[in-house]
């Protein structure tokens, strides 16, 4: 074989290599992992469920966000569907924001689910499990707590919130004692 | 020439045949092996999570109201993105899925039919040839070593 094809093969190998490499070193780095206590939330912009009008994280900046994820065939969120619902009534003039983001699901399903539920706090579509991997989400429900800089505070609630969860949280999102 | 393209045509028929009622007349074992439930990551088929019996149910509705194949997928992109397909569509950027693999093996085809025929080249160049008698002659250490070995037969 010439020296120069060889030469050729060699490099490709080697690039083909450091690809792999880089690849591997990108996804450790880059974990699909839960984001730790403060530090910003990540941001999203996803289409409203009843409007699709486009609802972004950002457009929160200044209010504390009780950040729900669920879906309507998940059992544990119908139980905790009040007590979100309760929350928003009782701390939506006091700077709180209960946001609820559905993955995993059908438009109708998620629809009748809001709609049973007499949810009337602002929830977004996400079609495309999007945001899932950015919050390390691994079931549902699992909730996030937000301050007003859009930072992670408090516990983040994998399962089914309790009334306990949301009061000291929602505190401690707001800035005050817990 | 004639037959063969006719046996050819014959061919291409009995394939598509089939592909053309399964896109009209879908069922749903073949979706549900095509489809992949979005929370556990597997088949629908081997899937038994409460989206996938939910996915289930849509995809047996839409049967029920003579959808095709394509409509159906079509309707489960739009809710679960095109992630809910076992197999990546055969357009855009996802095309290279295809493309690549298939190029990959062409390209290794050539490369091993490149290297064996430098390699039977290189072979024949280092054999030797015929000697002016028309006969094989022998490398010169082996020749001188079957001489010892005849000469000690023959003492």
């Amino acid at each position: 074989m010439p020296g120069r094809v060889r030469i050729a093969l060699q490099a490709a190998a080697v690039l083909v290599v450091a690809l792999l490499i880089a690849l591997l070193g990108w996804k450790v780095l880059n974990p699909e992992e839960a984001p730790d206590a403060g530090r910003t939330a990540p941001g999203f912009t996803l289409p409203h469920l009843n409007t699709d009008e486009q609802v972004s994280l950002a457009s929160f900046r200044g209010k504390a966000v009780v950040l729900n994820f669920w879906a309507s065939w998940c059992g544990p969120c119908k139980d905790e569907a009040p007590l979100l619902e309760s929350a928003w009534n009782r701390y939506k003039d006091k700077g709180v924001v209960v946001l609820g983001v559905d993955a995993q699901d059908f438009d109708v399903d998620a629809q009748r689910f809001v709609d049973r539920a007499g949810i009337t706090y602002p929830i977004v579509r996400d079609k495309h499990g999007s945001t899932l991997g950015h919050y390390g989400v691994t079931g549902f429900p699992e909730t996030w707590f937000i301050d007003a800089q859009g930072r992670i505070v408090g516990e983040h609630v994998a399962g089914p919130l309790t009334e306990g969860d949301l009061e000291r949280n929602i505190r401690i999102a707001l800035g005050e004692p817990a | 020439m004639t037959r063969r393209l006719l046996a050819v045509l014959a061919l291409a028929l009995a394939v598509a045949a089939p592909a053309a009622a399964s896109e009209q007349n879908p069922t749903l074992p073949e979706l549900e092996r095509e489809l992949i439930c979005p929370t556990c990551h597997e088949t629908l088929a081997a899937s038994s999570s409460p989206i996938a019996d939910r996915m289930r149910a849509f995809i047996r509705a839409r049967i029920s109201a003579g959808d095709t194949k394509s409509e159906i997928k079509g309707k489960l992109v739009d809710q679960f993105g095109e992630s809910v397909l076992a197999a990546p569509p055969k357009s855009g950027f996802n095309l290279l899925a295809w493309v690549l693999p298939l190029a990959g093996i062409v390209l290794a085809a050539g490369v091993v039919g490149f290297l064996a025929y430098r390699w039977s080249r290189n072979r024949k160049a280092e054999e030797p040839g015929p000697s002016a008698n028309g006969r094989f002659s022998l490398d010169p250490e082996l020749e001188r070593r079957l001489d010892e070995e005849l000469a000690r037969y023959d003492t």
